[in-house]
């Protein structure tokens, strides 16, 4: 039932972020969205409720690393797709592996 | 006006791609609790920024503006990347207020009760993006 709901409030949460950005012009104010804390909205509501504010207080720490990854991913995608004729779904895709290196990185040398 | 919000665009949006995206939140949701119930809350919290959303809502900028420029008569591959670009150049912003964020809530949730740390945390998100946006802008008229 946990997993339900975690899926539920999650997808809902995502999507209602994710639908605002889509409504807003520029494309550069909208792109502001993509990087909502929408999933930590979602989980750290529930973390709490399961494990308690000290258990949540160490995700949200371990999550200025994951922005961190987050923004130099972005950084990339946007360059590589102003500078070369890339397809946008694999190459933001294949983009998401080098984060999921980079964060572990940061988060294993900090 | 600097800023529209354009309703147009969400009736625009089809049922399957905010279906999509959905699916994608409710995954993503789902696998950083279960990461950090098996690797603990200091790997499970880096999936709370995991950009999974991302190339979803990328490619469906590029769809959305391949088809505009389609209609129009025009080959829209490019415009359609560029755009993608555009989106992924804002989310460089929205990074910075995402670690504000992470940061308001690591700091606060010891303390605070949850309601008012999650308003803190968003409105330190939104204040210091926006206010990026809009000094970048500002700085990018002027030169």
């Amino acid at each position: 039932m946990d997993l339900v709901i975690r899926f539920l409030v999650g997808g809902l949460v995502v999507s209602f972020f994710s639908m605002i950005g889509g409504a807003l012009k520029p494309k550069s104010f909208a792109g502001l969205f993509a990087a909502a804390p929408s999933v930590a909205l979602a989980t750290i509501s529930l973390t709490v409720l399961k494990k308690g504010t000290e258990y949540a207080a160490i995700e949200a720490q371990s999550m200025i690393i994951g922005a961190i990854a987050f923004l130099i991913y972005a950084c990339l995608v946007s360059r590589a797709l102003f500078r070369w004729n890339l397809p946008v779904l694999p190459t933001t895709s294949i983009g998401l592996v080098a984060w999921i290196g980079l964060a572990l990185a940061l988060r294993l040398s900090i | 006006m600097l800023v529209k919000f354009e309703l147009a665009s969400v009736r625009e949006t089809k049922w399957n791609e905010y279906a999509t995206r959905f699916i994608f939140g409710g995954v993503v949701t789902l696998l950083a609790g279960l990461i950090a119930d098996q690797f603990g809350p200091g790997i499970g919290g880096l999936f709370l920024a995991f950009p999974a959303i991302f190339p979803a809502s990328a490619s469906l900028i590029q769809k959305h503006k391949r088809e505009k420029k389609e209609r129009a008569g025009f080959d829209g591959t490019k415009r359609g990347r560029l755009a993608a670009g555009i989106d992924a150049a804002g989310a460089t912003i929205g990074c910075l207020g995402l670690a504000a964020f992470a940061a308001t809530a690591w700091k606060m949730l010891p303390r605070y009760p949850l309601w008012l740390v999650l308003i803190f945390a968003t409105l330190a998100w939104a204040g210091l993006a926006f206010t990026v946006w809009f000094a970048r802008k500002r700085a990018r008229a002027r030169s």
